[in-house]
């Protein structure tokens, strides 16, 4: 895909997510029940649309920055299959990489609070690999991808509910 | 960052015994009762207050301690001070009758003296109401700041005298404690205190995640994980001194330390590709021995008593079960566990005859105990939804293990039978992950 394609399809995608994802590390991230557009009621549901500050921009800027925005893969009970609703928000995350070899990103990844702790470290972990892989294929090196797995000792979300535990699945990238 | 600091928490642990009371207020002074089932028919035992023979006030109340351990036990029900007719100091004072009118079973009494200005010595009698007579005498030497650790000893040898295994009121428990700040950052602090709670230290504190705490065999080291500086990575640390090393910081996964019986190994998780597998580490020779080999996620290993084998929890099967290995790499691996749709977290009591494993009881986590010989199901423990990390107390009498109230993360021991149960909340934040030490050694 040339660079002007792929921009273009990140930007489209950056403007369809940013009316339902935030990113980043939220801990008291509200659950009022926004569902994502990208089918999937994972219930991630912080906003992230319209945050009020307006700056000249370039294109390529903008979509960096609402790439940025973006940094949270949800995961089903028990599962570390990546659900195809994520694909093209991590398409991007690996071009980027591609793109700028001096980047690194630590992949976080987390469970819900049900099964044993330590066996949640592997789940987490299986969470993280499975991004890993999604990132490497698209162009990412292996130098600029770092893992690790907080099992559930690091939930999102407090609380004994699903809507917290489909939360708390999750692998966060934080770049460096 | 600090790795050791005095902490002057106190444990809330309160006991509700067939009407009796028993309440121990924190240093933040926060009462929380908790209920508590006994055994049906605790034996009453009066534990008298002790004579004096010193300069000033009387230093310490070793009969209240004593009488608090034996009580929390659940096997025990100690009388309160004004129920007794008589406050005998001396064994010739002790009218048996006085005592089988308010049906009591067991009387302890005890003389602290002081030998010099911070050395004492405690004596103390037990006498069989019943049968009229005196079933044991003891004489400790201690020094002032051991006096809690002279009436636990005092507890230990009434108990075992009339229960017939050691007692556990000498012992320590560690576990992890998360509280958060004012801006709800969380901090982790792994604390070690002595089985009732008190004389709580912070072995290590962070701002990241720190678990999977475990005893060395003899009682002096703790291996744990920390995720300081993001990384997962295995401390050793002495706890007398605070020092400690990093045994395994590999790229990706450290996690579940346990030593071998012996003390000289750690068996531990490591990731490669993000496959969760178990190794041997020796501590000495640095060797790294690779035990299952499997995409599955293979963890939490224990080791049998003889050192030779290794349970542990795998999901090979679809769902977590526990299986056994042999610890010297033969990779000969067995599915131990059939009942049920997930068994982890294997501990095996001292005797070798009991896994208390996390058991999914329908929707219910709970704590079950299971034959590591055939596999079957013993029973199930506790009633709780969200039990997990049991740990045998050294005397395989009882297992404590994690649970929550509300959303509070608290402690609970359950006794081996089933029948006595003890809950023991934090005055901040949660609890969870704990661990019984050994028995002290000298």
């Amino acid at each position: 895909m040339d660079k002007i394609t792929r921009i273009s399809a990140v930007l489209f995608m950056g403007l369809a997510l940013a009316a339902c994802q935030g990113g980043g590390r939220m801990p008291d991230s509200s659950t009022d029940g926004n569902t994502a557009v990208f089918g999937g009621d994972d219930g991630a549901s912080t906003s992230g649309m319209g945050d009020g500050s307006r700056v000249a921009m370039t294109p390529e800027e903008a979509e960096i920055a609402r790439l940025m925005q973006d940094l949270i893969v949800y995961f089903e009970f028990d599962q570390s299959d990546i659900r195809f609703e994520f694909n093209d928000m991590l398409a991007a995350h690996g071009s980027y990489l591609a793109d700028n070899p001096m980047k690194r990103v630590r992949l976080e990844g987390h469970a819900d609070e049900t099964g044993g702790r330590e066996y949640n470290i592997g789940l987490g972990e299986r969470r993280a690999q499975a991004v890993r892989r999604i990132l490497m294929l698209q162009g990412a090196s292996a130098a600029q991808l770092e893992t690790v797995s907080y099992g559930e000792e690091r939930p999102a979300a407090l609380g004994s509910d699903e809507e917290a535990y489909g939360l708390n699945r999750r692998v966060e990238l934080v770049y460096e | 960052m600090r790795n050791r600091y005095f902490l002057s928490q106190a444990w809330l642990i309160a006991t509700l015994l067939g009407g009796l009371l028993i309440a121990a207020e924190s240093a933040h002074s926060q009462l929380q009762v908790r209920i508590t089932e006994g055994v049906a028919r605790p034996f009453p035992i009066a534990v008298v207050p002790f004579a004096w023979n010193g300069a000033g006030d009387v230093p310490f109340d070793l009969a209240e301690l004593v009488a608090t351990d034996l009580s929390d036990s659940g096997r025990f029900q100690a009388i309160p001070n004004e129920n007794m007719l008589t406050q005998p100091t001396r064994p010739a004072d002790v009218n048996y009758r006085d005592w089988g009118i308010l049906n009591v079973d067991y009387v302890v009494i005890g003389q602290l003296e002081q030998v010099s200005p911070d050395n004492f010595t405690a004596a103390f009698q037990l006498f069989d109401v019943v049968r009229g007579e005196q079933l044991l005498g003891f004489r400790v030497s201690t020094a002032t700041q051991d006096l809690r650790a002279a009436g636990h000893q005092i507890a230990d040898m009434v108990y075992e005298e009339i229960i017939g295994i050691p007692g556990i009121f000498s012992t320590r428990i560690a576990y992890i404690n998360e509280v958060r700040d004012s801006e709800g950052e969380a901090i982790y602090r792994l604390i070690v205190a002595d089985a009732d709670g008190e004389n709580a230290r912070v072995v290590t504190e962070s701002s990241l995640p720190v678990m999977s705490p475990t005893f060395s065999p003899d009682g002096r080291r703790l291996a744990y994980v920390s995720f300081e500086g993001n990384r997962a990575r295995i401390f050793v640390q002495t706890l007398r001194t605070g020092n400690r090393e990093v045994v395994s910081q590999r790229a990706g996964v450290n996690g579940a330390p346990a030593f071998s019986p012996d003390g000289r190994k750690l068996a531990l998780t490591l990731s490669r590709d993000g496959n969760l597998d178990i190794f041997t580490l020796d501590l000495t020779t640095q060797v790294l021995i690779q035990i299952t080999r499997n995409p599955a996620i293979d963890t939490q290993p224990v080791w049998s008593a003889d050192g030779e084998t290794i349970f542990f929890t795998s999901d090979r099967a679809g769902r977590a079960q526990v299986y056994k290995v042999r610890a010297d790499a033969g990779q000969k691996v067995e599915r131990v566990t059939f009942r049920g749709t997930y068994n982890a977290r294997p501990r095996l009591a001292p005797n070798g005859n009991t896994l208390a494993v996390e058991y999914l009881d329908n929707d219910n986590y709970r704590i079950a105990a299971v034959d590591p010989h055939s596999g079957e199901l013993i029973d199930i423990l506790t009633s709780g939804s969200l039990d997990e990390s049991p740990s045998f107390a050294p005397n395989g009498d009882t297992i404590i293990y994690a649970t929550r109230r509300g959303n509070q993360g608290v402690l609970s021991t359950i006794s081996t039978d089933g029948r006595i149960q003890r809950e023991i909340a934090a005055v901040d934040g949660d609890v969870r992950e704990p661990v019984w030490s050994p028995f002290a050694r000298p």
